[in-house]
């Protein structure tokens, strides 16, 4: 990376401006998937935040080792090793969590967040930025997931924190505290669409229209979709530089439609 | 002065309409009351407690978030109004009072408002606010139809029972053809054919709405239920009245399939959007879970509205066919 940043910056980028969830937007299926319930939310934030600053730190250390041809699955077997320690941990020591997140748990391995960052930072930058970076991003994911699952766990079940005797929170000594009802004395009850996926993805959207505001209060661009070109892998993806995929904005009907009318009259 | 006026050609449509939105809206609003007074008739002032409350609802929803986006208000062309009745009559006399305003608050903020207001809207808000409500609270949506006229009798409880379509999925007693013209259980607008057909005809002949998509809907649900009863070998033309007048396959078509902004434009697009709604209607109905599938259908096909309007497009006088072109132009690149 050309421009060099302070570490305190590095840190700090993932927990807002560059969110991995809300602003880069990476890992939206495990993020829409496992932000039902806080407990839930913690449990694979806290997950993918020891997994990604394990594997960025390797990555970083083996940089110059990685032949760049190969450099994806070097990082996947990396990451992969992490993510089974982080799974057999898990199943030693919260059982509870490792039943509630099924699947999306060993999906860490092919997390957007993870690999993005290993291809975007940590296979450019020393060790410690890379850690720092990894620190930074995964709170930053943990707190969006820890966000989107307030909101849900509280409009759509009434609660919050439920069960929180049982998960990792009681691995910090929470074992008394089991959650609050919240919506048990008021004459009105929960939306249920909240837990499921549509009320997700509109929490997702509030949320991402939340930090763009915030992002742009400081001078930041939109986070917006653009295709394969928003990729966090399009400068070095091949389908994109061998133009079998094409930037959508470029192919966009719509931008089109004037351009040759305009021709069309200038004739 | 007046002749320079005669030669000022301005920016085409030149011929206009005196149609205003208010005027239209009004007189959706005159081809639904007929049904609101036989829902107030039928399930007594608690159906008009719940079309208050989301007509109350949907109004000053309306007029706060326009307020809040800083955006010309709009509750003058009483389309809050109309979304507002649809809505109430798309849920059960028993719902909670706070559901429905709830109800009512997605269908303006969520579904309207957000997407830029009257005539931006995807799909219809209404039918949005009842699917959002049926997932959110099964049992307050779906469990509870009480029997018309159950509000009369002095029971404590209102007798509640199956509507006419649940009756039939599972087997149980079907209301005779005159109960389901005039009063059935089932939701407030739904419970009377007979008014919903009058406000029907009524809107035809004020040329607010174009017959063709409520009698593709409904032709295109009586043939397949025609067919399937037949081959079920049972009383095939009254498996099909039973399908037809029993559920809110009737107000879907003629109140809620026929909104401007999520159906298509052309003559063509139209009878594909209702007959794809008739096909979706009754392979729910026949084969899903659920015994109603009116909304669903209506919700699907408006989110297919603006493909079937690409693939609709009518080909403007003179002009060589598109597709013609195309090929012609591809086979030069070809060969080139």
């Amino acid at each position: 990376m050309a421009e060099k940043r302070s570490l305190g910056k590095e840190f700090s980028k993932g927990l807002l401006i560059e969110n991995p969830v809300l602003r880069l937007v990476l890992g939206t299926c495990p993020t829409l998937a496992t932000s039902t319930s806080m407990v839930n939310a913690l449990g694979m934030g806290i997950s993918v935040l020891i997994v990604l600053v394990c594997s960025n730190t390797v990555i970083s250390l083996l940089r110059k080792v990685i032949p760049s041809k190969v450099r994806i699955p070097a990082y996947i077997v990396v990451i992969a090793s992490f993510v089974t320690m982080v799974q057999m941990l898990v199943k030693a020591f919260v059982p509870t969590l490792n039943e509630a997140l099924g699947v999306f748990l060993p999906l860490i391995v092919v997390n957007c967040i993870i690999l993005g960052r290993a291809e975007a930072f940590a296979g450019k930058n020393s060790v410690i930025a890379s850690a720092v970076d990894g620190v930074g991003m995964g709170i930053g994911f943990t707190m969006a997931l820890l966000c989107m699952s307030t909101i849900r766990e509280l409009f759509g079940n009434g609660t919050l924190l439920d069960g929180a005797s049982t998960s990792i929170l009681a691995l910090f000594g929470v074992t008394k505290f089991n959650g609050v009802d919240v919506f048990a004395h008021l004459p009105i009850e929960p939306a249920l669409i909240f837990i499921l996926a549509p009320g997700g993805f509109f929490t997702f959207g509030l949320l991402m229209a939340f930090a763009n505001k915030i992002a742009e209060s400081k001078g930041k661009s939109k986070a917006e979709l653009r295709g394969c070109a928003s990729c966090p892998m399009a400068a070095s993806c091949s389908l994109l530089l061998s133009g079998e995929k094409e930037d959508v904005l470029s192919k966009n009907p719509r931008a089109a439609v004037p351009a040759i009318n305009s021709e069309e009259v200038a004739k | 002065m007046s002749d320079k006026k005669m030669l000022t050609a301005s920016l085409s449509p030149h011929i206009k309409s005196p149609k205003t939105t208010t005027a239209i809206m009004l007189d959706v609003i005159v081809a639904l009351i007929p049904s609101l007074v036989a829902a107030v008739f039928i399930f007594g002032y608690r159906a008009l407690a719940v079309t208050g409350v989301t007509v109350g609802t949907c109004v000053i929803s309306e007029y706060i978030s326009r307020l809040v986006m800083k955006r010309r208000n709009t509750i003058g062309d009483l389309s809050a109004v109309v979304t507002g009745i649809i809505l109430a009559f798309n849920l059960p006399s028993t719902i909670p009072l706070w559901m429905a305003a709830f109800g009512s608050l997605v269908a303006i903020v969520v579904v309207k408002q957000m997407f830029g207001g009257i005539g931006q809207n995807f799909v219809n808000p209404a039918i949005a606010a009842r699917i959002i409500l049926m997932v959110s609270f099964p049992t307050a949506m779906t469990a509870s139809f009480p029997n018309a006229f159950a509000w009369k009798n002095e029971t404590i409880d209102a007798i509640t029972s199956a509507t006419p379509l649940a009756a039939l999925k599972s087997g149980g007693e079907i209301p005779a053809i005159r109960d389901m013209l005039l009063a059935k259980s089932g939701s407030l607008g739904e419970v009377c054919a007979v008014t919903l057909i009058l406000g029907g005809v009524y809107l035809v002949i004020r040329r607010v709405i174009s017959p063709v998509i409520p009698l593709f809907y409904v032709g295109t649900t009586a043939a397949i239920m025609l067919v399937y009863g037949a081959v079920k070998n049972e009383n095939a033309v009254m498996f099909m009245l039973c399908q037809i007048l029993g559920g809110g396959l009737l107000l879907g078509s003629i109140f809620m399939a026929t909104d401007y902004a999520t159906s298509p434009i052309s003559f063509k697009g139209k009878i594909i959007f209702a007959i794809g709604c008739g096909v979706i209607t009754s392979v729910i109905r026949l084969f899903g879970n659920s015994a109603e599938g009116v909304s669903f259908s209506i919700i699907i096909m408006n989110i297919l509205v603006p493909h079937i309007d690409r693939l609709t497009t009518p080909r403007p006088f003179g002009t060589v066919k598109e597709k013609k072109h195309k090929k012609a132009s591809d086979e030069k690149e070809a060969t080139a």
